[in-house]
């Protein structure tokens, strides 16, 4: 215990300065939210790329959660769907069904290539499509994967801080 | 009804209302600086609480009134906690509740009808965080009548107010051997009443850990705003009941203006400083698996059950 707490001396914060407020268009329904955004990630096919920048962007360096995003453990809780990966046709549903239960006002983050345009998986045969076909998607964040920077920015149009 | 009973009763709701979102804000901060992180700042969970009262309410198919009428349950029982319990004033607004017996039964009450909320959702991580709820409640309960009966004894007397003015008058009281035990027994117990670490994790995402989290996976919009803030009063009610047990002093004894701020700050001083301890301690524990829980709860009460007998022996 006295170990830990050492290190926690030594290291102090690592958390880096917080970049300027990313500029272009931010989805209307987002200043609804009054910048707090709870996110309810979906994996609807994901090869775990988005997923380790994801849990990167919420890390001390990056820290996603000092802009006012959380993560949650329900839909329910949710203001945002953050979906990765390529829609598969086993998820096509499960996605449909988790975006009905988010209360409104919703939106969708699409992250990765794969969300955006099925990226290298286009025309495989357990693809039902990019996320974009089967729920309306307000941000994109290009890279694969993209860096936990893009995916922080992204967030960063959500709750305006 | 006496003026700084109703002064209490008054003030003592606004201000666990208005403080408790800043008091789970100021935990996650203190977590978030000892962990290298910014944090979200104080306010956060308040900004929460607007956005989901703004949020369309859902009902989830096949849930009866039990669910809906929960969040209204547990914030009402919390709230008549906080008008009752002498946190600000010694004196209460309604001095039968203020009883040891009453207060506890009126917790107790709210934590059960979450969890019957839980079960109502007919979801399986409902029902198994219901489930879990009950377990550690069913070993909670009795530690936390006993190790408050302990401080009652010498008193002769169950009320709160009469134990937090008898504290006040004898302070000597406080390094007694029953206070020591009884105050161990009762910090236990509000870290497994409350749902932090090592007993429960309050950030946790994973369905299969979780004993709160869990029986209300299935509320949103405003309902979710009512049961979040009313985890937070409970926290601060806990915290607040915790710290005027056992260091009463700045507590308001007379209905002046300068009296009564003196509570108020006093109050928050204490309940932020034990909030900061509550969080920096979490971050040196990991959390318990479920089957040790009841020995870390055996072993409070165990404590409260010596706080007793000591209260007997060596009064």
């Amino acid at each position: 215990m006295l170990s830990l707490w050492r290190k926690i001396r030594r290291t102090g914060r690592v958390a880096e300065p917080p970049p300027p407020l990313p500029e272009g268009e931010r989805p209307e329904r987002a200043a609804l939210l009054g910048g707090s955004v709870q996110i309810r990630h979906v994996d609807a096919g994901s090869c775990n790329g988005c997923e380790i920048e994801i849990g990167s962007a919420f890390g001390p360096v990056h820290d996603g959660e000092r802009y006012g995003a959380r993560l949650v453990a329900s839909p329910r809780h949710a203001d945002a769907l953050l979906v990765t990966g390529v829609v598969t046709r086993n998820m096509a549903e499960p996605l449909r069904r988790t975006f009905d239960a988010v209360p409104a006002p919703k939106l969708v983050v699409a992250v990765g290539d794969c969300a955006r345009n099925c990226g290298v998986f286009a025309g495989a045969y357990g693809v039902a499509g990019a996320v974009r076909d089967v729920v309306p998607v307000d941000v994109e964040i290009h890279g694969c994967p993209p860096r936990p920077e893009a995916i922080v920015e992204g967030l960063r149009k959500l709750t305006g801080r | 009804m006496s003026a700084l009973g109703v002064v209490g009763g008054v003030v003592q709701p606004v201000l666990i209302v208005a403080g408790s979102p800043l008091l789970v804000g100021l935990m996650r901060q203190v977590r978030a600086r000892l962990e290298g992180r910014a944090g979200a700042g104080v306010a956060q969970p308040w900004r929460d609480l607007r956005k989901l009262l703004r949020k369309e309410r859902i009902t989830p198919r096949g849930t009866s009134e039990v669910f809906r009428f929960a969040p209204l349950v547990l914030v009402a029982t919390t709230l008549v906690v906080a008008v009752v319990v002498p946190f600000v004033a010694t004196e209460s607004a309604v001095d039968p509740v203020a009883d040891l017996f009453a207060v506890v039964a009126l917790l107790a009450l709210g934590a059960v009808a979450l969890a019957l909320a839980g079960l109502d959702t007919g979801t399986a991580f409902g029902g198994m965080g219901a489930s879990r709820e009950m377990t550690i409640l069913a070993l909670v309960e009795p530690t936390l009548l006993v190790a408050i009966f302990a401080l009652s004894v010498r008193v002769g007397s169950t009320n709160l107010g009469a134990i937090v003015s008898s504290t006040l008058h004898d302070p000597a009281r406080v390094i007694s051997p029953v206070s020591l035990l009884a105050a161990v027994a009762l910090i236990v117990v509000i870290v497994a009443e409350t749902g932090r670490i090592p007993v429960d994790n309050p950030s946790t995402h994973l369905e299969l850990t979780m004993v709160h989290e869990a029986m209300v996976l299935e509320y949103a919009g405003p309902d979710l705003a009512l049961v979040e803030l009313a985890s937070a009063m409970r926290l601060s009610v806990f915290l607040g009941l915790l710290a005027n047990l056992f260091a009463p002093w700045g507590i308001a004894t007379e209905a002046t203006p300068l009296a009564v701020l003196i509570g108020v700050l006093a109050l928050v001083v204490k309940v932020g400083v034990l909030g900061g301890l509550l969080a920096a301690g979490e971050v040196f524990v990991a959390k318990l698996r479920l089957f040790r829980v009841p020995e870390l709860l055996a072993g409070s009460s165990l404590l409260a059950l010596l706080a007793v007998a000591a209260s007997f022996f060596l009064a």
